[in-house]
């Protein structure tokens, strides 16, 4: 089986009485997704401002064109995040060419002991185009704030790990949100629901 | 005794350790981290031919090394420390990303792909006997997914 995924087989898929979406792009109609969820009646993330390795300032805006994916984690997670990640770099292959247009978000939840350099090549380490975004503490707490993020310290003997929100959230190009992907679906699942958002914007 | 004898004696020897083994380790491998990056985990299978339990878990890469559990619920990811691992007679039990596992916490050096890295097991049985049993756990590359995920759709994206 091609796992390669296109837009035309989403776009068919769509049906007819969605085709007045595929007109434009417009922020208020809901997308029907197959396994993710529809986020487009919640406002999160419009306002953070972080920075990535080489210390410049980014924000939602900074992604304009391209349809962010965004998610929360830290590098000593050795779970979840490198799942995450993995699924994230999987996602793109699939998409093929409308892969370009994907933009993997990794913001740490541990700005304390995830140094800029290390997060950067901790991402890249599963697809060079990925960025890491950190902050301060307060920062990073109001970010997660704004995503409505879960995360806390839970301290095991000397050291501590996080419980932490492991969803990732898709704006589409531009920047207006649109989906939540569970970690637990596949990086098929994900895909097929990805190109339904770049099917509209 | 000739160095050939003793050569002879040794590995008997570890033979009989081996067949009185009653805890087997299967498929042990550690995720390879980036340079600096402090901590990582180590995942393998086991399978103990007697109810025992996991107790700890040492190497000489770590400065600590913890046993944690992963679980996952409305989407959000737990992490703590448990003080064992239950192993059910004949049960293998999965040391894994999502559940169980062992985390190699102040490492010592960056662990590199293909890296061997040693680790110590200790086992105890329903009547309080340790075992310890070494395993050389092989360093996988940082990007690498369990093989029950949805690799084999990897090589086909293009």
């Amino acid at each position: 089986m091609n796992a390669l995924l296109t837009r035309r087989h989403v776009v068919a898929g769509l049906g007819l009485l969605s085709l007045g979406v595929l007109a434009g792009c417009d922020p208020g109609s809901g997308l029907s997704y197959k396994y993710g969820k529809d986020l487009s009646n919640e406002i999160l993330g419009r306002k953070f401002k972080l920075r990535d390795a080489q210390g410049n300032e980014m924000m939602l805006g900074s992604f304009r064109g391209m349809m962010p994916m965004i998610f929360f984690g830290f590098t000593q997670c050795p779970a979840v995040c490198p799942t995450a990640l993995a699924r994230a770099a999987q996602i793109k292959k699939m998409m093929g060419p409308d892969g370009d247009r994907l933009q993997v978000v990794f913001i740490t939840l541990d700005p304390e002991r995830d140094t800029p350099a290390m997060l950067d090549a901790y991402v890249k380490a599963f697809d060079p185009s990925f960025i890491a975004l950190s902050g301060t503490l307060e920062e990073t707490a109001a970010t997660a704030k704004e995503f409505k993020v879960f995360y806390e310290k839970i301290p095991t003997g000397s050291s501590y790990t996080l419980s932490h929100t492991a969803t990732s959230f898709v704006f589409d190009t531009r920047g207006v949100l649109r989906l939540g992907l569970s970690p637990s679906l596949s990086a098929k699942q994900c895909t097929e629901d990805l190109l339904t958002v770049m099917s509209v914007c | 005794m000739k160095p050939v004898n003793r050569l002879l004696l040794l590995s008997l020897l570890g033979l009989s350790l081996h067949v009185s083994a009653q805890t087997q380790v299967d498929d042990a491998w550690v995720r390879a981290t980036v340079a600096g990056q402090p901590t990582t985990g180590a995942f393998m299978h086991i399978t103990s031919s007697t109810d025992s339990k996991l107790v700890e878990v040492k190497s000489a890469v770590a400065k600590t090394v913890q046993i944690h559990e992963s679980t996952m619920k409305n989407d959000v990811m737990s992490m703590q420390a448990v003080p064992f691992v239950v192993l059910p007679a004949g049960k293998t039990v999965n040391i894994e990303p999502e559940g169980y596992h062992v985390m190699l916490i102040d490492l010592v050096a960056q662990v590199k792909d293909g890296d061997q890295v040693p680790l110590t097991l200790i086992v105890e049985d329903a009547k309080g006997v340790k075992e310890s049993i070494e395993v050389n756990a092989q360093a996988r590359a940082l990007n690498s997914m369990p093989m029950d995920m949805d690799m084999h759709d990897h090589g086909a994206a293009h």
